[in-house]
């Protein structure tokens, strides 16, 4: 492969070579200038947008805003998202238990008995495929599979953030696994254990922090979707602790439906829900980021 | 504390998985194969479920699809109260946006990622991995909320300037006429997608880099290359068949991207080359019409999602392919 053309044909010291080291110093100089712009460019929204949340958010946040009941009358000004963050947190909960173990074992699959064999590649591919499924489409999935047959629930929205976050955790867990050196799995097997016993009592607990992070980031990426909950778990504003009891609330739902509202007081507890699931989702991901640090075996 | 790989290890489907009856042995063979099928099926789940999806959502699309026939991707006439579902409109939409998205994030983003692995200071590198990570873990309702209570409006007002400007002129004046003042446009959503899809970009463009061998870097180095010609003459070549992946992930990103896209672009069942108008794209359609949606209109949304879905996979199975050809080349470039 060619590095550089050779454009420098003539001795150094004459004036067309300092010229020409000139003009290479300013090309390079312009593009790390451009370089620089676009990591300004990039750092603008993400501080607008957190300085826009942590303002109007902070101004509706105390105790009564997490706790209080949705106001019945959208206008009306005031606290209460507390629905909504039980529904947030009832439906990711459940969203993890399904999606968490079940990631993981098809992770086991690939690693540790498919590898390179034809199934396994192409559930590899497929579940890369399944992370760019719009989910929006996961949404409309749950609605025709399981809505229409047993209505609106925070199970239905819990099945559709499953979906979303069961291909993250595969190849999360799957690129942790492949970290484990095989000189464990072969003294455990050399000391007699079976292929599941290996798995569960050595493998996974040498990969334990990285599927914990990975799963975590998982979790916060379906805490705050809205897309897949807006045709499962319908548009309730009272408490409801019972996944499988009708219809009800998330705080990226209420943030969707106030935002669309011209009434100051919605707009306000938009503003306060998105602040609510920022946090959330910041705890988490920094959560994983610290999983990762402090608990990491060394594997390498 | 832990045995390094031993680099002669013998093919473990071989002698380890045959021994089941050692003195150590734990459980029985039952319950070894009983795991290993487990694990078989929920890796079998993935199948099953995008299976199902174009399955399930073709089914309950029928209605529109027999009704519309080939009209419901080629038509653009989207008419709920006399039962026309053509759906062009909105894949223009999806497309226009998407396009904008990436004219803004890709320069962006690979900017972002040769910053990182190439000019950053070592103090600036983390903080620029900590920014695109938080990029990517806001909600995307949250980028929504901001786009339609304050950045649109914001640059609502620019929109409505900038049409003045070029009120008149042949092509400047027609993308920039019709100027919505709140800034519920094409160029809005397309702007934000673009914030949206800058971390997948940048973190798919990093790994890219990153395999440009370390002996090419040096050896542009050793000519006397400035940093710009190293990047150019030694980075690029090697890492365009993986950008090339990195963009159409982004690409497949931004097709599917729903609700700040919902919130932010006007609604307006439009093929306008207006970039400062009002439009709609497939997936904001169908959350925004959903809720009031039944009969063929309901199937017809349905439709639209598998439409999305189909597009959506095809994109995503291309740069899959893309990034695959690249890492193989990579692997036996290493040798």
């Amino acid at each position: 492969m060619n590095a550089v053309a050779p454009d420098v044909v003539f001795g150094p010291g004459t004036p067309e070579a300092a010229r020409n080291i000139a003009r290479r110093r300013r090309a390079d100089r312009a593009f790390t200038g451009l370089v620089y712009a676009g990591v300004a460019i990039a750092v603008i929204p993400l501080v607008a947008i957190i300085y826009y949340v942590v303002r109007k958010g902070s101004g509706i946040m105390s105790v009564g805003f997490l706790t209080r009941d949705i106001p019945i009358l959208s206008r009306s000004v005031g606290p209460g998202m507390g629905p909504a963050i039980i529904g947030t947190l009832v439906i990711t909960g459940t969203a993890t238990l399904m999606a968490v173990p079940l990631g993981i074992l098809a992770a086991v699959y690939l690693n540790e008995y498919g590898k390179k064999n034809r199934l396994a590649t192409v559930i590899r591919t497929m579940s890369d495929v399944m992370t760019g499924v719009p989910s929006i489409v996961m949404g409309l999935f749950i609605y025709t599979i399981w809505v229409l047959r047993y209505g609106l629930s925070g199970f239905a929205g819990a099945l559709a953030l499953a979906c979303l976050m069961l291909p993250i955790v595969i190849r999360s867990t799957e690129e942790i696994l492949r970290l484990v050196p095989a000189g464990l799995r072969e003294a455990s097997l050399a000391l007699g254990a079976s292929r599941a016993r290996t798995i569960i009592t050595v493998v996974l607990p040498a990969a334990i922090s990285g599927i914990v992070s990975g799963s975590l980031l998982a979790v916060a990426r379906a805490a705050g979707e809205t897309a897949p909950l807006l045709f499962t778990i319908g548009a309730a504003r009272n408490r409801n602790w019972h996944v499988f009891g009708g219809a009800t609330t998330a705080l990226s739902s209420q943030i969707f439906s106030n935002a669309q509202l011209p009434f100051a007081g919605a707009q306000d507890r938009a503003w306060g829900a998105a602040l609510t699931l920022i946090v959330l989702v910041v705890v988490l991901t920094v959560l994983a980021r610290v999983v990762t640090r402090r608990f990491s075996v060394p594997l390498r | 504390m832990i045995a390094p790989p031993s680099t002669t290890r013998p093919p473990e489907t071989g002698a380890a998985a045959t021994n089941g009856k050692g003195p150590l042995h734990g459980g029985s063979r039952l319950a070894d194969q009983t795991f290993r099928w487990v694990c078989l099926a929920s890796g079998c789940l993935v199948l099953v479920v995008l299976g199902l999806i174009l399955f399930s959502t073709s089914q309950q699309a029928m209605p529109a699809f027999r009704a519309e026939g080939l009209s419901f991707i080629t038509s653009k006439n989207w008419d709920p109260a006399s039962g026309h579902f053509g759906a062009l409109a909105f894949i223009y939409g999806t497309l226009l946006v998407s396009a904008i998205a990436l004219i803004i994030a890709v320069p962006i983003s690979i900017g972002l990622a040769l910053f990182i692995a190439e000019l950053a200071p070592p103090r600036l590198r983390v903080p620029v991995t900590y920014v695109i990570d938080l990029l990517a873990a806001i909600p995307s309702v949250v980028y929504g909320l901001w786009g339609i209570l304050v950045f649109g409006r914001q640059i609502g007002r620019l929109y409505v300037d900038i049409g003045g400007w070029f009120h008149g002129i042949p092509i400047l004046g027609t993308l920039t006429g019709d100027a919505n003042n709140l800034g519920r446009t094409f160029m809005t959503a397309g702007i934000i997608l673009a914030i949206m899809i800058t971390p997948i970009v940048t973190s798919i463009s990093r790994e890219v880099f990153a395999t440009v061998p370390r002996d090419q870097k040096e050896a542009a180095w050793g000519l006397g290359a400035t940093r710009w010609e190293m990047i150019r003459g030694a980075v690029f070549p090697y890492s365009r068949t993986g950008l090339v992946g990195a963009v159409m992930l982004g690409l497949g990103r931004a097709m599917g991207e729903t609700i700040a896209v919902a919130l932010v672009i006007g609604s307006s069942a439009t093929i306008s080359a207006h970039l400062f108008g009002p439009g709609d794209a497939m997936a904001s359609v169908i959350a925004n019409q959903f809720g009031e949606a039944t009969g063929t209109f309901r199937a017809a949304l349905i439709g639209l999602g598998v439409v999305l879905f189909i597009m959506t996979v095809l994109v995503n199975l291309l740069a899959r392919k893309i990034t695959g050809r690249a890492d193989r080349r990579l692997a036996g470039g290493k040798r």
